[in-house]
């Protein structure tokens, strides 16, 4: 029997059908969120967003003078490209003190600043997510690099300094509204649900007026990095591999010592 | 030359000159003059405070004036006199005269019963007659004269059971002995009850001796208190560790949770079993920890695990990190970085530049089997250096492994050397060992530049 969550959960008493235990557990909001309405969440289905962040930042060239050498953008963008509109709600760059109004905001998808300076510095992006996902903000951290690392001649236009940082911000007990809503979306990551989970209808996408959210015919996208597990994936695997069979290894030559003859260990406790 | 040598020990023309001539002034007895202590017999060499550390010598003056002491109130009305007397005791069964000193009083010695009668207590054990027994006491395990002659004892003995399993004539452990006293008692309370009601709330019928519990508390008990040092203090671990799980799963509870009956599957699973090695007694944690490698510290891991799913939101990369610092928390500096020089070897990113889910379980797998194999490793240099050290003779000579140990550890430090995956460094690890081993043991421990950068091993050393 499905449960059902729009009113009370079903104390146990009718769960012995079921297989599992009834999954939804019943929070009250922390002390800063105004609602006073209890949030419904989904133990163990762990939601994540992979997402990329980082600067792309490009010389000017014959424009540049002393202060506005380079040209740049920082921004947050779905590691597949697509719209993380869909779970955050804004994202607030702060910039050097130099720059004017430092904090920037940018209420919708894609979530990015582009500025010119001269200056490499850390920029600190704070992603705030929709009222039915989380009410605390995750905090990221990204330095600005203008110049490249390699000693290749003079800078150029065309080639600009990439720094991006691939990561996946998780959701460990993802409220059951949010979890309706995007549980078919392609920037979220959300795992095989159990069969006796049964969600809340979810409210009807609404289309962005300023257009898509995702990043996927992005200006920048030509310089956007591919990132793939499968490499890691790998070498991982293999390293493992090499460990393990080193670690059998030490452990027959443990054993075999132990099994020798006493009269050359001394007593050992 | 002490101050107060020359204070007290000269003689004030301000006070009236006493016979004593330049003896100590006798001062007043109370609190607040100083008597004259050791200033005349205090030892020379050392310093007055410190003599009087070592319990010095006692004041000359007494500390508290006798005619301050209160009087005994009779004495002076009363003729006392003290009489060697005979006297009989209550407690006594046989005529047995005996005298004791007695403190007699105008003549009249004290009456009553000898004062220590009173302390003459037994036990009223239970007597059951034949017919009693053959209803209800028969048992497989038991013959009559047996528990006849268990009962004798009982009552000779007062249920000391340890006397009583001493003298028992065949050999029967306490618990045994202490089970068929109990049973009987039960079975005899049952049975002579008007009913059962009445005797319901009897402590022998409510909690009937358990033997097998006993045994088991018994052999317990004794284990808690052959407990080595190091066992007290790997339980008081684990107990903080379950204290903090279950303080952490209390915080998750207190704030805004309202718990639906939900069980989750990961997280209890790994705090079950911290708190199940903690419930269980002694056998079951020191089984885990004197295992031949290191256990990973499971309550550091699960109790990360429980503080992660507090979280509302995190990035992967904090969690595996926390994940790391917990996995690594048994670990010494030294042997994280050992961690991460391995990881290089091998290839493998510090921080892997992918970090999805499925790459952060690999990473911390593999760290963790990184730290088993230098374990291992250790456990294997021990092994040798204990053995080699036998075999060269030096044993006696040295002051211990120490040095040598040192010693391996810079020439294995890299087992493997990137872009040839033998083994080969270690092999040739150990041979070499026992060649330089006689020379560099009289030298001594190695310099801290040496034994901090890890040597690609070289097959002749200078």
């Amino acid at each position: 029997m499905p449960q059902n969550l729009q009113g009370e959960c079903q104390p146990d008493g009718t769960n012995e059908s079921t297989p599992k235990i009834q999954r939804i557990k019943i929070t009250r909001p922390s002390e800063d969120s105004e609602k006073k309405i209890a949030v419904k969440r989904v133990k163990d289905v762990e939601v994540s967003v992979p997402i990329v962040y980082g600067t792309i930042a490009f010389w000017l060239g014959r424009k540049a003078s002393e202060t506005l050498s380079h040209k740049w953008t920082v921004y947050v963008r779905g590691a597949t490209n697509e719209d993380l509109g869909v779970v955050i709600k804004r994202a607030v760059f702060q910039l050097h003190p130099s720059f004017n109004n430092p904090v920037r905001v940018v209420e919708s998808p894609p979530f990015e600043i582009s500025e010119c300076g001269w200056g490499e510095f850390e920029i600190a992006i704070s992603l705030f997510f929709h009222n039915d996902v989380c009410d605390k903000q995750l905090d990221l951290y990204h330095h600005l690099k203008l110049y490249s690392e390699e000693d290749s001649g003079p800078q150029s236009t065309k080639k600009p300094v990439v720094v991006e940082t691939y990561n996946e911000i998780v959701f460990p007990e993802p409220p059951a509204d949010f979890l309706a809503r995007v549980q078919n979306h392609p920037a979220v990551v959300v795992p095989r649900l159990p069969a006796t989970l049964s969600l809340p209808p979810a409210p009807v996408q609404e289309v962005h007026e300023s257009g898509r959210g995702d990043t996927k015919d992005h200006m920048l996208s030509p310089w956007f990095v591919n990132f793939s597990e499968a490499d890691e994936l790998l070498k991982l695997a293999a390293a493992r591999q090499q460990v393990q069979a080193h670690i059998m290894k030490l452990r027959r030559q443990l054993s075999m010592m132990d099994g020798m003859p006493q009269s050359l260990k001394p007593a050992s406790g | 030359m002490d101050a107060k040598d020359i204070l007290l020990g000269l003689p004030k023309p301000t006070t009236t000159p006493t016979p004593l001539g330049h003896q100590l002034l006798p001062l007043p007895a109370d609190k607040k003059s100083r008597p004259p202590k050791e200033s005349q017999r205090k030892p020379d060499g050392i310093s007055r405070e410190v003599y009087a550390l070592t319990g010095g010598l006692a004041p000359l003056m007494p500390s508290v004036d006798v005619n301050h002491l209160k009087r005994r109130a009779q004495s002076e009305n009363e003729k006392i006199t003290w009489q060697w007397l005979p006297f009989t005791s209550s407690a006594r069964k046989d005529n047995l005269q005996l005298y004791h000193w007695v403190r007699v009083v105008n003549g009249v010695p004290p009456s009553g019963d000898y004062s220590f009668a009173k302390y003459n207590k037994s036990v009223d054990v239970i007597k059951y007659t034949d017919d009693e027994y053959e209803k209800h006491l028969t048992d497989p395990m038991w013959t009559k004269e047996e528990t006849d002659e268990l009962f004798d004892l009982c009552e000779r003995f007062d249920l000391r059971f340890i006397v009583i399993a001493d003298r028992f004539p065949t050999s029967r452990t306490v618990e045994e002995l202490k089970s068929r006293y109990y049973s009987v008692c039960r079975a005899i309370l049952i049975a002579r009850a008007p009913a059962p009601g009445d005797i319901a709330g009897h402590p022998l019928v409510k909690d009937p001796y358990n033997i097998s519990q006993d045994v088991e508390r018994k052999r317990a008990l004794s284990m808690v208190l052959s407990q080595t040092k190091q066992q007290e203090r790997r339980d008081a671990e684990v107990l903080a560790e379950a204290k903090r799980i279950s303080e952490a799963r209390k915080a998750a509870k207190g704030t805004d949770e309202l718990e639906v009956p939900a069980m989750t599957d990961t997280v209890p699973d790994d705090n079950d079993g911290a708190a199940a090695a903690v419930d269980s007694l002694s056998p079951s944690p020191n089984a885990q920890f004197t295992s031949g490698a290191i256990a990973p510290p499971v309550s550091e891991i699960a109790s990360t695990l429980a503080s992660l799913r507090m979280m509302r939101v995190y990035l992967r990369t904090h969690a595996l990190e926390q994940m790391v610092q917990a996995a690594s928390s048994s670990a010494g500096l030294r042997t994280i970085k050992r961690v991460e020089q391995t990881l290089q070897d091998l290839g493998v990113n510090l921080k892997p530049k992918v970090p999805t889910k499925a790459v952060c379980a690999e990473h911390l797998e593999l760290r963790k089997e990184i730290l088993i194999l230098l374990n291992l490793q250790k456990q294997l240099q021990y092994k040798e250096a204990e053995g080699s050290s036998y075999r060269d003779g030096l044993y006696a000579e040295t002051p211990g492994t120490p040095p040598k140990r040192v010693q391996r550890a810079v020439e294995q430090d890299r087992t493997f050397v990137p872009d040839s995956f033998s083994f080969g460094g270690e092999r040739m690890g150990k041979r070499d060992q026992k060649r330089k081993a006689p020379g560099r043991l009289l030298e001594g421990p190695p310099s801290p530049a040496q034994s901090k950068r890890p040597r690609k091993f070289k097959a002749s050393d200078g």
